[in-house]
Protein backbone atom coordinates (compact mmCIF):
# COMPACT_ATOMS: atom_id res chain seq x y z
CA UNK A 1 0.00 0.00 0.00
CA UNK A 2 3.14 2.08 0.22
CA UNK A 3 3.56 3.59 -3.40
CA UNK A 4 6.96 4.20 -4.33
CA UNK A 5 6.74 8.08 -3.87
CA UNK A 6 6.13 7.53 -0.08
CA UNK A 7 8.83 5.50 0.37
CA UNK A 8 11.09 7.83 -1.16
CA UNK A 9 9.69 10.56 0.98
CA UNK A 10 10.23 8.35 3.68
CA UNK A 11 13.81 7.91 2.53
CA UNK A 12 14.26 11.62 2.45
CA UNK A 13 12.73 12.35 5.64
CA UNK A 14 15.02 9.56 7.51
CA UNK A 15 18.03 11.25 5.59
CA UNK A 16 17.58 14.83 6.80
CA UNK A 17 16.61 13.69 10.45
CA UNK A 18 19.66 12.38 10.61
CA UNK A 19 22.12 15.33 9.57
CA UNK A 20 19.98 17.60 11.63
CA UNK A 21 20.47 15.45 15.35
CA UNK A 22 23.66 15.93 15.85
CA UNK A 23 23.89 19.43 14.17
CA UNK A 24 20.53 20.40 15.97
CA UNK A 25 22.49 19.26 19.09
CA UNK A 26 24.75 21.68 18.89
CA UNK A 27 22.45 24.55 17.65
CA UNK A 28 20.88 24.34 21.65
CA UNK A 29 23.74 23.85 22.92
CA UNK A 30 25.46 26.39 21.75
CA UNK A 31 21.77 28.96 21.59
CA UNK A 32 22.26 29.19 18.16
CA UNK A 33 18.67 28.87 17.22
CA UNK A 34 18.22 31.97 15.38
CA UNK A 35 21.55 31.78 13.80
CA UNK A 36 20.14 28.70 12.61
CA UNK A 37 16.43 30.18 10.97
CA UNK A 38 18.57 33.34 9.76
CA UNK A 39 21.02 30.33 7.67
CA UNK A 40 17.57 28.82 6.54
CA UNK A 41 15.34 31.79 5.69
CA UNK A 42 18.44 32.84 3.53
CA UNK A 43 18.09 29.82 1.56
CA UNK A 44 15.19 31.42 -0.12
CA UNK A 45 17.07 33.76 -1.84
CA UNK A 46 19.87 31.01 -2.97
CA UNK A 47 16.56 29.26 -4.84
CA UNK A 48 15.81 32.52 -5.91
CA UNK A 49 19.23 33.09 -7.59
CA UNK A 50 19.66 29.49 -8.38
CA UNK A 51 16.66 29.82 -10.84
CA UNK A 52 18.17 32.94 -12.00
CA UNK A 53 21.04 31.53 -13.22
CA UNK A 54 19.80 28.12 -14.06
CA UNK A 55 22.01 26.84 -11.86
CA UNK A 56 21.51 24.13 -9.20
CA UNK A 57 19.18 24.56 -6.17
CA UNK A 58 21.50 22.71 -4.02
CA UNK A 59 24.84 25.05 -5.05
CA UNK A 60 22.64 28.42 -5.09
CA UNK A 61 21.26 27.38 -1.39
CA UNK A 62 24.58 26.28 0.25
CA UNK A 63 26.43 29.41 -1.32
CA UNK A 64 23.39 31.91 0.24
CA UNK A 65 23.20 29.81 3.38
CA UNK A 66 27.07 30.15 3.83
CA UNK A 67 27.53 34.02 2.84
CA UNK A 68 24.05 34.47 5.47
CA UNK A 69 26.33 32.71 8.24
CA UNK A 70 29.62 34.62 7.26
CA UNK A 71 27.79 38.21 6.83
CA UNK A 72 26.35 37.44 10.47
CA UNK A 73 29.74 36.85 12.35
CA UNK A 74 31.34 39.78 10.66
CA UNK A 75 28.59 42.04 12.07
CA UNK A 76 28.13 40.39 15.16
CA UNK A 77 29.97 42.23 17.68
CA UNK A 78 29.71 45.68 16.48
CA UNK A 79 27.21 47.15 18.49
CA UNK A 80 24.05 45.47 17.57
CA UNK A 81 22.35 42.67 20.12
CA UNK A 82 22.78 39.14 18.59
CA UNK A 83 18.77 38.83 18.37
CA UNK A 84 18.61 42.14 17.03
CA UNK A 85 20.96 41.26 14.05
CA UNK A 86 19.81 38.16 13.34
CA UNK A 87 16.18 39.36 12.74
CA UNK A 88 17.41 42.29 10.75
CA UNK A 89 19.16 39.51 8.34
CA UNK A 90 16.66 36.61 8.22
CA UNK A 91 13.93 38.26 7.71
CA UNK A 92 15.36 40.68 4.94
CA UNK A 93 16.91 37.28 3.46
CA UNK A 94 13.36 35.94 2.88
CA UNK A 95 11.79 39.34 1.42
CA UNK A 96 14.15 40.03 -0.77
CA UNK A 97 14.09 36.39 -1.45
CA UNK A 98 10.39 36.57 -1.98
CA UNK A 99 10.58 39.55 -4.50
CA UNK A 100 13.78 38.20 -6.03
CA UNK A 101 11.32 35.27 -6.66
CA UNK A 102 8.70 37.41 -8.53
CA UNK A 103 11.89 39.22 -11.01
CA UNK A 104 11.82 35.67 -12.69
CA UNK A 105 9.49 36.03 -16.09
CA UNK A 106 8.99 32.91 -17.51
CA UNK A 107 9.27 30.59 -14.95
CA UNK A 108 6.34 29.80 -13.12
CA UNK A 109 7.60 27.96 -10.06
CA UNK A 110 5.44 26.98 -6.69
CA UNK A 111 6.74 29.10 -3.64
CA UNK A 112 4.83 27.04 -1.88
CA UNK A 113 7.03 24.28 -2.06
CA UNK A 114 10.10 25.73 -1.48
CA UNK A 115 8.75 27.72 2.15
CA UNK A 116 6.97 24.41 3.19
CA UNK A 117 8.49 21.78 1.35
CA UNK A 118 7.14 19.06 -1.19
CA UNK A 119 8.50 15.83 0.25
CA UNK A 120 6.23 14.19 -1.89
CA UNK A 121 7.62 15.29 -4.97
CA UNK A 122 10.81 13.77 -3.84
CA UNK A 123 12.89 12.69 -7.24
CA UNK A 124 15.70 10.00 -7.09
CA UNK A 125 18.25 12.70 -7.99
CA UNK A 126 17.02 14.37 -5.05
CA UNK A 127 17.06 11.43 -2.30
CA UNK A 128 20.70 11.48 -3.82
CA UNK A 129 21.18 14.56 -2.93
CA UNK A 130 19.99 14.79 0.44
CA UNK A 131 21.66 11.36 1.66
CA UNK A 132 24.77 12.66 0.01
CA UNK A 133 24.47 15.70 2.35
CA UNK A 134 23.25 13.90 5.59
CA UNK A 135 26.46 12.10 5.29
CA UNK A 136 28.93 14.20 4.68
CA UNK A 137 27.49 16.50 7.82
CA UNK A 138 27.17 13.47 10.22
CA UNK A 139 30.87 12.63 8.64
CA UNK A 140 32.21 16.31 9.61
CA UNK A 141 30.53 16.94 12.67
CA UNK A 142 31.38 13.26 13.82
CA UNK A 143 35.42 13.95 12.89
CA UNK A 144 34.83 17.13 14.82
CA UNK A 145 33.02 15.96 17.38
CA UNK A 146 35.07 16.41 20.61
CA UNK A 147 36.77 19.42 19.21
CA UNK A 148 33.20 20.91 18.50
CA UNK A 149 32.07 20.18 22.16
CA UNK A 150 35.18 21.18 23.68
CA UNK A 151 34.86 24.73 22.03
CA UNK A 152 31.11 24.79 23.39
CA UNK A 153 31.76 24.00 26.90
CA UNK A 154 34.08 26.75 27.00
CA UNK A 155 36.59 28.57 24.46
CA UNK A 156 39.60 28.85 26.30
CA UNK A 157 39.21 25.45 27.69
CA UNK A 158 39.69 24.96 23.96
CA UNK A 159 42.73 27.09 23.36
CA UNK A 160 44.25 25.28 26.35
CA UNK A 161 44.13 22.37 24.73
CA UNK A 162 45.12 22.96 21.36
CA UNK A 163 41.98 23.28 19.52
CA UNK A 164 40.97 26.43 17.60
CA UNK A 165 37.48 27.20 18.91
CA UNK A 166 37.02 29.55 15.73
CA UNK A 167 37.66 26.76 12.85
CA UNK A 168 35.29 24.44 15.05
CA UNK A 169 32.97 27.13 14.72
CA UNK A 170 33.15 27.69 10.71
CA UNK A 171 33.16 23.72 10.29
CA UNK A 172 29.79 23.87 12.02
CA UNK A 173 28.20 26.94 9.92
CA UNK A 174 29.20 24.67 6.80
CA UNK A 175 27.39 21.63 8.24
CA UNK A 176 24.65 24.12 9.29
CA UNK A 177 24.35 25.61 5.32
CA UNK A 178 24.52 21.71 4.12
CA UNK A 179 21.98 20.63 6.31
CA UNK A 180 19.48 23.71 4.84
CA UNK A 181 19.87 22.97 1.43
CA UNK A 182 19.34 19.38 1.64
CA UNK A 183 16.42 19.93 4.15
CA UNK A 184 14.68 22.58 1.72
CA UNK A 185 13.24 20.14 -0.70
CA UNK A 186 12.00 18.02 2.61
CA UNK A 187 10.61 20.49 5.38
CA UNK A 188 10.72 24.18 3.64
CA UNK A 189 12.84 26.91 4.61
CA UNK A 190 10.44 28.02 7.16
CA UNK A 191 10.53 24.89 9.34
CA UNK A 192 14.23 24.05 8.89
CA UNK A 193 15.18 24.97 12.36
CA UNK A 194 12.18 23.24 13.77
CA UNK A 195 13.99 19.88 12.40
CA UNK A 196 16.87 21.08 14.05
CA UNK A 197 15.96 22.30 17.68
CA UNK A 198 12.90 20.21 18.17
CA UNK A 199 14.62 16.50 18.25
CA UNK A 200 17.34 18.07 19.83
CA UNK A 201 15.22 19.67 22.89
CA UNK A 202 12.90 16.87 22.84
CA UNK A 203 16.02 14.18 23.38
CA UNK A 204 17.19 16.84 26.55
CA UNK A 205 15.26 15.06 29.13
CA UNK A 206 16.25 11.17 27.86
CA UNK A 207 19.86 11.80 27.75
CA UNK A 208 22.58 11.74 30.30
CA UNK A 209 25.66 12.40 28.02
CA UNK A 210 25.64 14.42 24.58
CA UNK A 211 26.08 11.36 22.33
CA UNK A 212 23.62 9.98 24.00
CA UNK A 213 21.60 13.26 23.03
CA UNK A 214 23.06 13.03 19.86
CA UNK A 215 21.71 9.46 18.99
CA UNK A 216 18.02 10.03 20.81
CA UNK A 217 17.60 13.32 18.97
CA UNK A 218 18.26 11.02 15.83
CA UNK A 219 15.79 8.18 16.65
CA UNK A 220 13.05 10.82 17.42
CA UNK A 221 14.06 12.97 14.20
CA UNK A 222 13.46 9.68 12.34
CA UNK A 223 10.43 8.36 14.34
CA UNK A 224 8.60 11.62 13.52
CA UNK A 225 9.16 11.40 9.78
CA UNK A 226 8.50 8.02 9.33
CA UNK A 227 4.81 9.01 11.87
CA UNK A 228 4.44 12.32 10.11
CA UNK A 229 4.28 11.07 7.09
CA UNK A 230 2.06 8.49 7.20
CA UNK A 231 -0.39 11.00 8.98
CA UNK A 232 -0.08 13.13 6.37
CA UNK A 233 -1.08 10.15 4.05
CA UNK A 234 -3.92 9.09 6.35
CA UNK A 235 -5.75 12.39 6.73
CA UNK A 236 -4.40 14.69 3.92
CA UNK A 237 -2.14 16.83 5.44
CA UNK A 238 0.72 18.89 4.49
CA UNK A 239 3.81 16.24 4.25
CA UNK A 240 6.74 18.84 6.16
CA UNK A 241 4.67 20.50 8.68
CA UNK A 242 2.96 17.11 9.70
CA UNK A 243 6.44 15.44 10.48
CA UNK A 244 7.27 18.82 12.70
CA UNK A 245 4.19 18.49 14.73
CA UNK A 246 5.05 14.90 15.48
CA UNK A 247 8.44 16.63 16.57
CA UNK A 248 6.64 19.22 18.58
CA UNK A 249 4.00 15.98 20.46
CA UNK A 250 7.11 14.15 21.31
CA UNK A 251 8.81 17.44 22.82
CA UNK A 252 5.55 17.73 24.75
CA UNK A 253 5.67 14.22 25.88
CA UNK A 254 9.20 13.88 26.84
CA UNK A 255 9.16 17.37 28.91
CA UNK A 256 6.09 15.84 30.92
CA UNK A 257 8.13 12.91 31.69
CA UNK A 258 11.36 15.53 33.20
CA UNK A 259 8.36 17.25 35.11
CA UNK A 260 7.79 14.32 36.61
CA UNK A 261 10.73 12.79 37.30
CA UNK A 262 12.77 15.54 38.13
CA UNK A 263 15.79 14.11 39.23
CA UNK A 264 17.16 13.66 35.49
CA UNK B 1 64.46 25.25 29.62
CA UNK B 2 61.80 27.37 30.90
CA UNK B 3 58.40 26.23 30.31
CA UNK B 4 56.92 28.96 29.03
CA UNK B 5 58.79 32.38 28.17
CA UNK B 6 57.06 35.84 27.82
CA UNK B 7 58.98 38.26 25.63
CA UNK B 8 57.38 41.58 26.05
CA UNK B 9 54.33 41.31 25.56
CA UNK B 10 52.19 43.87 24.99
CA UNK B 11 47.85 43.07 24.72
CA UNK B 12 45.39 45.89 23.32
CA UNK B 13 41.61 45.62 23.20
CA UNK B 14 40.64 47.96 20.79
CA UNK B 15 42.82 51.32 21.98
CA UNK B 16 42.72 50.47 25.61
CA UNK B 17 46.16 48.84 26.50
CA UNK B 18 45.53 45.95 28.75
CA UNK B 19 49.23 44.68 29.11
CA UNK B 20 52.54 46.78 28.15
CA UNK B 21 55.51 44.62 27.93
CA UNK B 22 55.19 41.86 30.21
CA UNK B 23 58.29 39.62 30.10
CA UNK B 24 58.15 36.86 32.34
CA UNK B 25 59.46 32.82 32.65
CA UNK B 26 57.50 29.51 34.09
CA UNK B 27 60.59 26.90 35.22
CA UNK B 28 59.74 23.28 35.67
CA UNK B 29 57.66 22.43 39.24
CA UNK B 30 57.81 26.06 40.68
CA UNK B 31 54.40 27.54 41.98
CA UNK B 32 54.06 30.91 40.82
CA UNK B 33 51.17 33.24 42.06
CA UNK B 34 50.06 36.98 40.16
CA UNK B 35 48.16 39.62 42.02
CA UNK B 36 46.94 42.97 40.68
CA UNK B 37 43.90 44.91 41.22
CA UNK B 38 40.74 44.37 38.89
CA UNK B 39 41.58 45.10 35.34
CA UNK B 40 44.95 45.07 35.96
CA UNK B 41 45.50 42.26 32.83
CA UNK B 42 45.72 39.25 34.96
CA UNK B 43 43.14 37.14 32.72
CA UNK B 44 44.68 38.53 29.34
CA UNK B 45 48.10 37.42 30.84
CA UNK B 46 46.81 33.84 31.36
CA UNK B 47 44.73 33.79 27.66
CA UNK B 48 47.37 34.98 25.68
CA UNK B 49 49.82 32.40 27.65
CA UNK B 50 47.56 29.76 26.04
CA UNK B 51 46.88 31.32 22.77
CA UNK B 52 43.54 32.58 23.18
CA UNK B 53 44.40 36.38 22.40
CA UNK B 54 46.87 37.37 20.42
CA UNK B 55 49.82 39.55 21.34
CA UNK B 56 50.02 43.30 19.89
CA UNK B 57 53.41 42.80 20.22
CA UNK B 58 55.59 40.96 21.27
CA UNK B 59 55.34 36.95 21.87
CA UNK B 60 54.82 33.94 24.16
CA UNK B 61 57.00 31.02 23.29
CA UNK B 62 55.96 27.29 24.87
CA UNK B 63 58.51 24.70 25.77
CA UNK B 64 58.11 22.01 23.29
CA UNK B 65 55.12 19.33 23.74
CA UNK B 66 54.20 21.00 26.34
CA UNK B 67 50.85 20.27 28.04
CA UNK B 68 48.31 22.62 29.43
CA UNK B 69 46.13 22.08 32.22
CA UNK B 70 43.78 25.00 32.88
CA UNK B 71 41.41 25.37 35.03
CA UNK B 72 39.21 28.84 33.86
CA UNK B 73 37.71 32.04 35.87
CA UNK B 74 34.48 30.18 35.51
CA UNK B 75 32.76 27.69 33.43
CA UNK B 76 29.10 27.71 32.54
CA UNK B 77 27.40 24.64 31.91
CA UNK B 78 24.14 25.07 29.85
CA UNK B 79 21.00 22.87 31.27
CA UNK B 80 20.42 21.79 27.91
CA UNK B 81 24.13 19.82 27.68
CA UNK B 82 23.75 16.43 29.67
CA UNK B 83 27.29 15.35 30.52
CA UNK B 84 28.44 13.42 33.25
CA UNK B 85 31.61 14.24 35.19
CA UNK B 86 33.81 11.00 33.66
CA UNK B 87 32.70 12.34 30.26
CA UNK B 88 33.78 15.47 31.15
CA UNK B 89 37.25 14.33 32.26
CA UNK B 90 37.27 12.21 28.81
CA UNK B 91 36.82 15.11 26.27
CA UNK B 92 39.56 14.64 24.18
CA UNK B 93 39.51 10.53 24.67
CA UNK B 94 42.06 8.16 25.39
CA UNK B 95 41.12 8.06 29.19
CA UNK B 96 41.08 4.90 30.83
CA UNK B 97 38.86 4.68 33.85
CA UNK B 98 41.58 4.26 36.22
CA UNK B 99 42.78 7.83 34.62
CA UNK B 100 39.68 9.44 35.51
CA UNK B 101 38.92 7.94 39.25
CA UNK B 102 42.84 8.64 39.86
CA UNK B 103 42.10 12.73 38.79
CA UNK B 104 39.52 12.76 40.91
CA UNK B 105 40.94 11.65 43.50
CA UNK B 106 43.80 13.50 42.91
CA UNK B 107 41.65 16.46 43.21
CA UNK B 108 39.61 15.80 46.44
CA UNK B 109 36.41 14.87 44.95
CA UNK B 110 36.78 10.50 44.09
CA UNK B 111 32.95 10.19 44.91
CA UNK B 112 31.52 12.61 41.84
CA UNK B 113 32.32 9.93 38.64
CA UNK B 114 28.52 9.27 37.37
CA UNK B 115 27.35 12.83 38.55
CA UNK B 116 25.63 15.31 36.15
CA UNK B 117 27.88 18.60 35.58
CA UNK B 118 25.38 21.02 35.83
CA UNK B 119 24.05 19.75 39.09
CA UNK B 120 27.26 19.99 41.07
CA UNK B 121 27.78 22.58 44.03
CA UNK B 122 30.31 25.49 43.56
CA UNK B 123 32.81 23.84 45.25
CA UNK B 124 32.90 20.63 43.83
CA UNK B 125 32.81 22.01 40.23
CA UNK B 126 36.11 23.85 40.89
CA UNK B 127 37.46 20.53 41.51
CA UNK B 128 36.00 19.04 38.76
CA UNK B 129 37.49 21.26 36.38
CA UNK B 130 40.76 20.57 38.35
CA UNK B 131 40.56 16.77 37.66
CA UNK B 132 39.66 17.68 34.08
CA UNK B 133 43.06 19.90 33.89
CA UNK B 134 45.10 17.33 35.62
CA UNK B 135 44.12 14.37 33.52
CA UNK B 136 46.42 15.21 30.43
CA UNK B 137 49.50 15.07 33.40
CA UNK B 138 50.33 18.96 32.26
CA UNK B 139 53.81 19.61 33.09
CA UNK B 140 51.88 23.32 33.47
CA UNK B 141 48.90 24.25 35.50
CA UNK B 142 47.12 27.15 34.84
CA UNK B 143 44.69 28.63 37.54
CA UNK B 144 42.22 31.78 36.87
CA UNK B 145 40.68 32.80 40.37
CA UNK B 146 39.94 29.02 40.91
CA UNK B 147 38.37 29.44 43.97
CA UNK B 148 36.16 32.33 42.94
CA UNK B 149 32.73 31.42 45.07
CA UNK B 150 34.44 29.14 47.39
CA UNK B 151 34.67 30.08 51.54
CA UNK B 152 37.82 30.43 53.61
CA UNK B 153 37.63 26.98 54.27
CA UNK B 154 37.15 25.65 50.90
CA UNK B 155 39.80 27.72 49.17
CA UNK B 156 42.48 27.33 51.58
CA UNK B 157 42.15 23.38 51.03
CA UNK B 158 41.70 23.65 47.46
CA UNK B 159 44.82 25.86 47.61
CA UNK B 160 46.69 22.96 49.72
CA UNK B 161 45.20 20.35 46.67
CA UNK B 162 47.06 22.35 44.54
CA UNK B 163 50.51 21.82 46.70
CA UNK B 164 49.51 18.80 47.15
CA UNK B 165 49.48 17.89 43.52
CA UNK B 166 52.53 19.65 42.56
CA UNK B 167 54.35 18.33 45.04
CA UNK B 168 53.55 14.55 43.81
CA UNK B 169 53.59 14.98 39.75
CA UNK B 170 56.31 18.03 39.70
CA UNK B 171 53.93 20.52 37.36
CA UNK B 172 54.62 24.23 37.42
CA UNK B 173 51.55 26.02 38.37
CA UNK B 174 50.88 29.25 37.75
CA UNK B 175 47.67 31.14 39.46
CA UNK B 176 45.69 34.22 39.99
CA UNK B 177 44.31 34.77 42.79
CA UNK B 178 42.73 37.39 44.89
CA UNK B 179 42.87 35.72 48.42
CA UNK B 180 46.94 37.10 48.39
CA UNK B 181 47.20 35.23 52.63
CA UNK B 182 46.49 32.15 50.95
CA UNK B 183 48.20 31.49 48.43
CA UNK B 184 51.33 34.05 49.09
CA UNK B 185 52.31 31.53 51.34
CA UNK B 186 52.16 28.50 49.17
CA UNK B 187 54.31 30.33 46.38
CA UNK B 188 57.28 30.42 45.48
CA UNK B 189 57.26 33.31 43.28
CA UNK B 190 54.63 36.13 43.31
CA UNK B 191 54.08 38.53 40.52
CA UNK B 192 52.49 41.82 41.20
CA UNK B 193 50.71 43.12 37.92
CA UNK B 194 49.04 46.37 37.16
CA UNK B 195 49.00 46.42 33.36
CA UNK B 196 53.00 45.62 33.55
CA UNK B 197 55.01 44.33 35.93
CA UNK B 198 55.01 46.16 39.30
CA UNK B 199 57.25 43.75 41.37
CA UNK B 200 58.25 40.26 41.68
CA UNK B 201 60.16 37.85 44.11
CA UNK B 202 59.37 35.25 46.59
CA UNK B 203 56.27 36.35 49.24
CA UNK B 204 58.15 37.92 51.90
CA UNK B 205 59.88 40.48 49.19
CA UNK B 206 56.88 41.44 47.32
CA UNK B 207 54.77 41.60 50.41
CA UNK B 208 57.23 44.29 51.54
CA UNK B 209 57.87 46.11 48.01
CA UNK B 210 56.67 49.36 48.04
CA UNK B 211 54.82 49.38 44.74
CA UNK B 212 52.69 46.27 45.73
CA UNK B 213 51.86 48.32 49.26
CA UNK B 214 50.69 51.35 47.19
CA UNK B 215 48.41 48.36 45.64
CA UNK B 216 47.36 46.47 48.16
CA UNK B 217 47.03 49.33 51.18
CA UNK B 218 49.92 50.20 53.53
CA UNK B 219 49.23 47.73 56.61
CA UNK B 220 52.45 46.87 58.31
CA UNK B 221 51.89 43.66 58.97
CA UNK B 222 52.12 41.93 55.48
CA UNK B 223 49.76 39.29 54.86
CA UNK B 224 48.65 39.17 58.42
CA UNK B 225 47.34 42.86 57.58
CA UNK B 226 45.57 41.87 53.92
CA UNK B 227 44.14 38.55 55.55
CA UNK B 228 42.49 41.17 58.13
CA UNK B 229 41.54 44.08 55.18
CA UNK B 230 40.03 41.59 52.94
CA UNK B 231 37.65 40.66 55.39
CA UNK B 232 36.39 43.91 56.72
CA UNK B 233 34.09 44.35 54.23
CA UNK B 234 31.66 42.12 52.45
CA UNK B 235 30.88 39.94 54.48
CA UNK B 236 27.74 39.28 57.20
CA UNK B 237 28.43 39.95 61.09
CA UNK B 238 28.62 36.58 62.25
CA UNK B 239 31.40 35.71 59.68
CA UNK B 240 33.05 38.98 60.03
CA UNK B 241 33.55 37.87 64.05
CA UNK B 242 34.54 34.35 63.56
CA UNK B 243 37.22 35.51 61.17
CA UNK B 244 38.58 37.91 63.41
CA UNK B 245 38.33 35.68 65.95
CA UNK B 246 40.34 33.05 64.11
CA UNK B 247 43.09 36.29 63.25
CA UNK B 248 43.61 37.09 66.91
CA UNK B 249 44.44 32.88 67.26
Amino acid sequence: MMDDFMIRAALAGIGVAFAAAPLGCFVVWRRMAYFGDATAHAAILGVALSLAFSMSIFVGTVVVALLMALVVSILSGRGYAMDTLLGVLAHSAIAFGLVAVSFLSGVRIDLMAYLFGDILAVSQDDLAVIWGGAVLVVALIGWRWSALLTSTLNEDLAYASGINPKREQLALTFALAITVAVAIKVVGVLLIAAMLIIPAAAARPLSRTPEGMALMAGLIGVVSAIIGLRAAYVFDTPAGPSIVCIAALTFLVTSVFKAVRPQR
Amino acid sequence: MSLVQVDELCVTYGATPALSRVSLRIDPGEIVTIVGPNGSGKTSLLRAIIGAIKPFKGQVSHARDLKIGYVPQKLHIDETLPITVSRFLNLQGGVTSTDISDALTQAGVPELEKAQLSQLSGGQFQRVLLARALIAKPDLLLLDEATQGLDQRGSASFYQQIETVRNTTGCAVLMISHELHVVMSASDRVICLNSHICCEGTPAVVASAPEYRALFGSGTGGALALYRHEHDHGHDHADHHHHHTKVVE
